[in-house]
């Protein structure tokens, strides 16, 4: 996702200073690779600014609310005041997305939208090889070292996992969106879902790998975010509670949510009562 | 629970160079076994259950065993995906049979234009905004935070 939304704004510049060459690589096939491969139902992040739903300060006292106070304000908000932008181009490129009589996205929660998104990823690589050109794009090549000339960033060397074929990419500059890493701690699903994880099994770890070879310095890592769910599966998550209504209980048929509420009352000014533990845990799904 | 191939279904794509599956899997798990020209699934523990192989199938010869709480045994849930839609075929227990259409995209295939059609004047790489900005946010500046 991120990649093919970086090829789309690279080709642009490219193209404005001096028809640069651009080539992108991917680990698996564009149309389905990373954490969107399945589609998603919902974004989890749209402030809707043009309409005045929320503002970029609105966004930014929520996600430091949600984290406890640990988070960077100055990120979090160049996320938030770019991140319209993005989705209304998802939109018109062809994502179906709810909309109501007034022609307003149908939102799940106060920050998600409600998609039919089974093609999300089809959609965003179609842009991305409509702006590159399929000659520029390198499927089934996976990426392993940064090349480096002194401190300067030079290329980078992969593998194809189809050939018995290593590559070689020299470059004046490298934009490295290649996932998260899973597996980092112990799955606790068990029985049929052992091993299930909720972020793809196929993530490596590969952007925290580059990036640190590179020399960049990783930041707000205090965060260890442990989403509240069921038993065996990884799910569900968003729209099951926030547009379907939905109420968690536990094996005794309590309506934990409700009955635990008090905890709330521990943290504030954090995690003031006017915001349920349930948007907590269901909303910090980010789909970057 | 991982996806499976139905053997009598898969023709292996008929050989060539590599079947529908192996093409799109994000996990590069599907191999094809060409003296019998039958495509595996070969990590069950590393599928993540993201439905590609299924739906890209030409011979609908892919399918998901689902967990006991969503997919019991007896039941299935089946998609068919076309170039707009996809159709969910979802078969109870019981025998009911429900069928789901949702569309997939706004656009013909291929016709993603990468500006959207905004208006498109940034030539200075070192401001803030992205290519399509400010007129993508709807906005007459890029939304800034308040000092």
């Amino acid at each position: 996702m991120a990649a093919c939304g970086a090829a789309v704004e690279a080709a642009y510049w490219a193209k404005k200073n001096g028809d640069l060459k651009i080539t992108l690589v991917d680990k698996a096939a564009m149309d389905r690779s990373g954490a969107v491969a399945m589609g998603l139902s919902a974004i989890n992040q749209y402030l809707g600014i043009a309409k005045g739903d929320n503002t970029v300060e609105d966004y930014v006292k929520y996600v430091k609310n949600d984290l406890m106070g640990i988070a960077r304000d100055d990120q979090v908000a160049d996320i938030a005041r770019h991140v319209d932008s993005s989705v209304h181009l998802f939109e018109k490129w062809g994502l179906p997305i709810w909309t109501n009589d007034e022609g307003n996205y149908v939102r799940g929660g106060r920050w998600q939208i409600m998609l039919n998104g089974e093609s999300y990823k089809i959609i965003v690589a179609e842009a991305a090889k409509n702006a590159l050109g399929t000659d520029n794009i390198y499927e089934r090549v996976f990426i392993t070292e940064p090349i480096m000339d002194g401190d300067r960033i030079a290329g980078a060397v992969g593998f194809s996992t189809r050939e018995n074929k290593v590559y070689v990419f020299k470059a004046k500059a490298v934009l490295a969106s290649m996932g998260g890493a899973v597996g980092v701690f112990k799955p606790r699903s068990t029985g049929e879902g052992l091993g299930r994880s909720w972020y793809p099994p196929f993530s490596s770890g590969s952007s925290a790998y580059f990036t640190m070879a590179a020399g960049a310095e990783m930041t707000c890592q205090e965060v260890r975010f442990i989403p509240v769910r069921f038993k065996d599966a990884y799910g569900p998550v968003g729209a099951w509670f926030l547009l379907f209504k939905s109420r968690a209980t536990n094996a005794m048929g309590e309506e934990y949510m409700v009955t635990r509420r008090d905890e709330l009352a521990n943290w504030v000014p954090m995690a003031p009562l006017s915001l349920s533990l349930l948007t907590c845990v269901t909303t910090s799904v980010c789909w970057m | 629970m991982p996806s499976f191939v139905i053997a009598e279904k898969c023709d292996g794509c008929k050989g060539q160079d590599k079947t529908a599956c192996m093409y799109i899997c994000p996990n590069d798990l599907m191999v094809l076994d060409r003296e019998i020209m039958k495509a595996t699934n070969r990590d069950v523990s590393q599928c993540w259950e993201c439905y590609c192989c299924v739906k890209i199938c030409p011979q609908q010869a892919i399918d998901v065993r689902g967990y006991a709480d969503f997919v019991p045994m007896g039941a299935s849930c089946v998609p068919l995906r076309s170039s707009d839609s996809i159709m969910w075929t979802v078969k109870f227990r019981n025998g009911m049979l429900k069928r789901f259409k949702f569309p997939i995209r706004t656009t013909a295939e291929g016709e993603a234009v990468p500006d959207g059609g905004y208006t498109v004047d940034q030539d200075d790489l070192n401001n803030q905004l992205l290519f399509t900005e400010p007129y993508s946010v709807g906005t007459a500046e890029l939304p800034a935070l308040k000092k």
